[in-house]
């Protein structure tokens, strides 16, 4: 594992790439939190399956606004721009994705997790809550559409993007948000989260393929975020499972 | 033909008399003009509004005034060009909308009724009815648009668009066309009315609301010709309230 300094760590269970974010923060997608995901996610590379989880009460809460509010205006598109490109990669990603939803995850924190071809979230504790209409803030086009193509149901999209609903686990489930509710702590939804994607490496898809599939899945989606990730891997490397 | 109430923070717009509620030139020219009145008033007061629209009588509305329009293909397109204005105006409103079916809203009325954001439904009687299958009638393109932006559950946008279903409040319920179901008309309009006050109690800023829903439906707001914001101007939107 690497340094606890780290503002995420990475290690591997089995075929699992795992990636936490670390501390008891808020892990608000700054560009520094951003561009440590990419890299961990980018390090992913020969794994099976990739599963991002949080430290603490928090999955994460969302976009920085206090870094906002010191940074020059002109790089505020730094932050949603490095977002953009995230989930381009794991959009891209040549291998199935799982998120752990650990604790709350709000806003961005909340498009974040449902990008993951699976969430499992906590059972007992911590909501999905699309925050933007309480707090003022309009949706950055990528951001929509992480909705539209992770929420197709109606009621279930106004309900959580047009009144602010904190939604958990079970609640989640029930609405199609999420897949699954996990009983105990945070430990155990990552374990669960990480026995699922062993799940989904164990059916030795070639990468390419899932990558391929999921961009074409989500079409709305890769479109708003295609031309903004780390691209394909170098011709003559084509990773395998 | 419609009148416009406000009530604390609520709008109610009221499809007034026993009638048929049949979309004509008036009728929407009114209701366009009461939801705009309802917009003004709201900037003015500041965030926290929503609007209710209920009918009154047996029908909430019985769809375009066809009878106006006869056998001149002219006239119903007058007509079908007119509600997509009025749906424009719907899906852009900077407040929470509530439509309290009261009665039949099949067609162009079932369709105003797809515009709001809620619909709350008596279940004694009426019926939501996308009648054009059975009249021979195709449904023009933003109809279809609002259709598929709010009917996604399996099957019922074939029920409704393809097949003429009748839905009763109930069973909108179960095809998540419908958000909850009252015994009567009166305790329709009456519930609408909380909802709308409990929507309106969130203090939601009528801009930023507006932008959201309009962000979940595009193709819909498309199709009536509402045009979306950049991302440019809702970044110096950010800016600005941070």
């Amino acid at each position: 594992m690497e340094s606890n300094k780290d503002l995420c760590t990475v290690e591997r269970r089995g075929r699992v790439h795992l990636i936490t974010i670390t501390g008891a923060g808020e892990h608000r997608l700054n560009p520094d939190l951003l561009a440590a995901l990419r890299s961990a996610v980018a390090a992913s590379a020969g794994a099976g399956a990739l599963v991002l989880a949080a430290e603490g009460k928090f999955f994460s809460n969302g976009f920085d606004q206090a870094w906002a509010r010191t940074a020059p205006p002109h790089l505020h598109g730094t932050m949603d721009g490095g977002l953009r490109a995230l989930v381009a990669d794991l959009l891209a990603l040549r291998m199935p994705t799982v998120a752990a939803v650990t604790g709350h995850a709000a806003a961005a924190g909340c498009a974040l997790a449902l990008v993951h071809d699976a969430v499992l979230m906590r059972g007992s504790r911590g909501f999905l809550y699309m925050s933007e209409v309480d707090v003022g803030i309009k949706f950055v086009d990528f951001v929509a559409a992480v909705l539209r193509d992770k929420v197709p149901d109606a009621a279930a999209r106004r309900d959580l993007v047009l009144r602010g609903d904190r939604v958990a686990a079970p609640e989640a489930v029930r609405r199609g948000l999420v897949d699954a509710a996990i009983d105990g702590g945070p430990e155990d939804v990552v374990a669960a989260a990480v026995a699922e994607a062993e799940r989904l490496a164990a059916r030795g898809w070639d990468g390419e393929a899932v990558a391929e599939i999921r961009k074409a899945a989500w079409p709305q989606l890769w479109g708003q975020v295609k031309d903004h990730g780390a691209g394909p891997a170098p011709a003559g490397v084509r990773p395998r499972l | 033909m419609c009148t416009l109430q406000q009530r604390g923070r609520v709008f109610v717009l009221t499809l007034t008399g026993d009638g048929q509620h049949r979309l004509g030139h008036a009728l929407i020219s009114s209701l366009r003009s009461a939801v705009a009145s309802a917009a003004e008033a709201a900037a003015k007061a500041g965030p926290g509004a929503a609007l209710v629209t209920v009918g009154e009588g047996r029908f909430f509305s019985n769809g375009l005034d066809i009878g106006w329009a006869g056998t001149s293909r002219a006239r119903l397109s007058e007509l079908v060009a007119a509600l997509r204005l009025l749906a424009a105006d719907l899906l852009a409103l900077p407040m929470p909308t509530v439509a309290a079916v009261t009665g039949h809203a099949s067609a162009g009325g079932c369709l105003l009724a797809l515009c709001h954001d809620y619909r709350v439904m008596r279940g004694d009687r009426g019926v939501l009815y996308m009648s054009e299958v059975d009249i021979g009638l195709p449904l023009p393109p933003y109809f279809v648009a609002v259709l598929r932006a709010k009917i996604t559950a399996a099957n019922a946008l074939r029920d409704v668009a393809l097949r003429g279903k009748k839905v009763r409040a109930a069973e909108g319920k179960e095809m998540g066309i419908v958000d909850a179901v009252y015994p009567s008309a009166d305790e329709t309009a009456a519930e609408a009315f909380k909802l709308a006050e409990q929507l309106a109690a969130r203090k939601w800023d009528g801009g930023v609301y507006a932008s959201i829903r309009m962000s979940m439906y595009p193709e819909a707001c498309r199709s009536v010709g509402i045009v979306e914001e950049s991302d440019e101007e809702k970044r110096k939107h950010f800016a600005s309230k941070l």
